[in-house]
């Protein structure tokens, strides 16, 4: 029975799952900062927008503070999990861990730092961070989740969790075999994060037009053509054609009134010049296309774009524009 | 010898103003900035930079202002050229029009106008830094040849040359000018799109292993669209390419700086130029394809900003 849960990493996501959850279990967070664990403890964690509500949840940041819990959530961002894995190692041993990461690998890293039971999962929700204890919930979509296969993870703990999730306010959904969804989510993010990253467009309709020469849409589906080929390969047989995944968020995302749109995460790290996730979510696509022999150039040019518009923040600009 | 310069911008200035020195030739300019045609009428074009001079040019942002000229030189950026040949062609009913534009496609707008059309490719670059003056940055040769489909006289062709050489832009008359075009349409493709989505500048982005395996990408679609339409390249565009780190490593491409400052940008006639002659003869040009569309991308991007 799961009454305990612990979410590590108080980001969006990690706040929507925390916020949500804790009207029907306990719920614990570790934080990196402890004053954002601070804020969380005095305030508590307000979620606003498809849901409004004010969560009281415990927080530190400090691993060894942490109460027992029967499910760890990892819901830092790709880059930070072995970090934050590397805090829980040796502890909580009978709990089972959940990893919400984008991209491929995400199990075997925290599976480095102990033995427990892993689900794997990919979510589709978003948010809009507005400060340490406040998360506007954007996008009701649902978070998919299912044992991993190198864990005997037992089904019956995911569909629990599952329905916990669902009896909190959130959008979940059991699978036995997560690979499909998983493998639909990085073919999707890998060509909507990339492209929105180079363009610095949010998820517009763009992004699903292909009428003419030039049109956006063209080289969202053939980035995603290029992504459903590796996965044949592989053997996997996709949850959902991430090209209608696309258009169905478009159309979602955006009214005929209004340019407002999802601004994929990979666009905040480029605007905010962080170092994006694209070596976990487009550089595994292109390692993997390389190990089962599909050539992939779009997605390999995409990969290498961005690659070098992380690199440009380090090298510095070059002397000043002359703007007229 | 009379002469109109369609779009005086920073590289149709340089061409104005070398040949406004020449005694046999009187020079017009037709541009759309208002203070920059006043102020070229009232204290002439200046040159600064690799150029030092001083030139009377006649300006005008009136198109029926401009008397029968014996030559035109197109030097709009690519995507107004169009407007400003429709705008002027009466000067040059018996005329020969010279586009010195970047890209591929800008001759054959010219043609729909002009009886005569002349191919151009140059090298020299500068900036207006303010209204009547403009900054030589680079100096360098011009190539000039017959347009096929609606070609001046060889004896045109000649007599342009010259006189630009002599005004101080050396130019080469050619039988065939696409090789010196396709050769700088395909270094220029290969680099100023790559500029302008990675922000790094012709020497990073030639040292970096990830950019320059795009290049080379990109540069190897171009030569199979030129193999294809019969054009024998005048030099090896990976070579420039590796020249252009060395010479000019802080520059920032002209699309980088037009990023920048969010104007729109060349892409269309220069990888859009590449995959529509790609697509023509059969030969698949995804690379450029993407570039034009994340281009096209990032400025539908600055509308959203607006």
């Amino acid at each position: 029975m799961i009454e305990r849960v612990c979410v590590i990493g108080a980001g969006t996501i990690g706040s929507l799952l925390a916020g949500h959850l804790a009207s029907v279990c306990e719920v614990s967070v570790l934080t990196r900062r402890d004053e954002h664990a601070a804020k969380l403890r005095d305030h508590g964690l307000r979620i606003s927008g498809k849901h409004d509500l004010v969560a009281a949840v415990f927080a530190t940041a400090d691993a060894a503070e942490l109460p027992d819990f029967d499910i760890g959530i990892f819901a830092c961002k790709a880059l930070d999990l072995d970090t934050s894995a590397a805090r829980l190692a040796g502890r909580a041993s009978a709990a089972t861990m959940m990893t919400v990461q984008n991209g491929l690998g995400a199990e075997d890293v925290l599976a480095r730092h102990g033995s427990w039971p892993i689900i794997s999962a990919v979510t589709f929700m978003s948010g809009i961070r507005h400060g340490d204890a406040h998360v506007e919930y954007e996008l009701d979509t649902a978070t998919w989740m299912g044992p991993w296969a190198q864990t005997a993870t037992p089904y019956a703990t995911v569909e629990e969790l599952a329905a916990l999730m669902v009896s909190g306010g959130l959008a979940a959904e059991p699978m036995a075999d997560l690979l499909p969804a998983q493998w639909s989510k990085l073919i999707f993010n890998s060509a909507i994060n990339t492209v929105a990253a180079m363009t610095e467009l949010p998820h517009v309709s763009l992004f699903a037009r292909e009428d003419d020469f030039g049109d956006l849409g063209r080289l969202v589906h053939g980035l995603v053509d290029e992504g459903v080929a590796v996965a044949t390969a592989a053997g996997v047989s996709l949850h959902e054609d991430p090209w209608e995944m696309n258009e169905l968020a478009v159309a979602r995302g955006e009214s005929a009134h209004s340019d407002y749109a999802h601004r994929p995460s990979m666009l905040e790290d480029v605007l905010a010049h962080s170092p994006t996730e694209v070596e976990f979510i487009t550089g595994a696509l292109v390692r993997e296309a390389a190990r089962v022999g599909v050539a992939v150039p779009l997605s390999t040019a995409m990969y290498r774009l961005v690659r070098a518009r992380e690199a440009s923040w380090s090298l510095g600009r070059a002397p000043a524009a002359v703007v007229s | 010898m009379r002469v109109c310069v369609v779009g005086c911008g920073a590289v149709g200035s340089l061409f104005a103003a070398h040949l406004a020195t020449l005694d046999d030739v009187e020079v017009w300019a037709y541009d759309v900035v208002e203070e920059h045609v006043a102020a070229i009428n009232a204290h002439g074009l200046r040159l600064t930079g690799r150029a030092e001079l001083l030139a009377v040019v006649k300006a005008s942002t009136d198109p029926g202002a401009i008397p029968p000229c014996d030559f035109g030189i197109v030097a709009t950026k690519s995507m107004f050229t169009a407007a400003a040949i429709a705008a002027t062609a009466h000067a040059f009913s018996d005329g020969a029009v010279c586009s010195v534009q970047n890209g591929v496609g800008n001759e054959e707008l010219i043609a729909e106008h002009v009886p005569r059309v002349i191919r151009g490719t140059t090298f020299p670059a500068g900036r207006v830094t303010a209204p009547g003056v403009v900054q030589m940055d680079v100096a360098g040769d011009t190539w000039i040849g017959p347009f096929e489909e609606r070609p001046a006289s060889s004896e045109e062709v000649a007599a342009l040359a010259d006189a630009m050489t002599r005004g101080g832009m050396p130019a080469k008359a050619l039988a065939d000018a696409r090789g010196a075009q396709w050769t700088k349409l395909i270094f220029n493709a290969a680099s100023n799109p790559l500029g302008a989505l990675t922000g790094l500048t012709q020497g990073r982005l030639c040292e970096l292993p990830a950019t320059r395996a795009l290049i080379s990408g990109l540069v190897a679609e171009g030569v199979a669209v030129a193999s294809a339409l019969g054009i024998t390249l005048d030099s090896d565009p990976e070579a420039l390419i590796d020249h252009s780190a060395r010479v000019a490593y802080d520059h920032r491409a002209s699309m980088l700086q037009d990023a920048q400052a969010h104007r729109r940008t060349e892409v269309d006639a220069l990888n859009g130029g590449i995959a529509r002659f790609g697509a023509r003869h059969g030969v698949p040009t995804p690379l450029n394809d993407a570039m034009v569309a994340l281009i096209s991308g990032m400025e539908r991007s600055w509308e959203l900003e607006a």
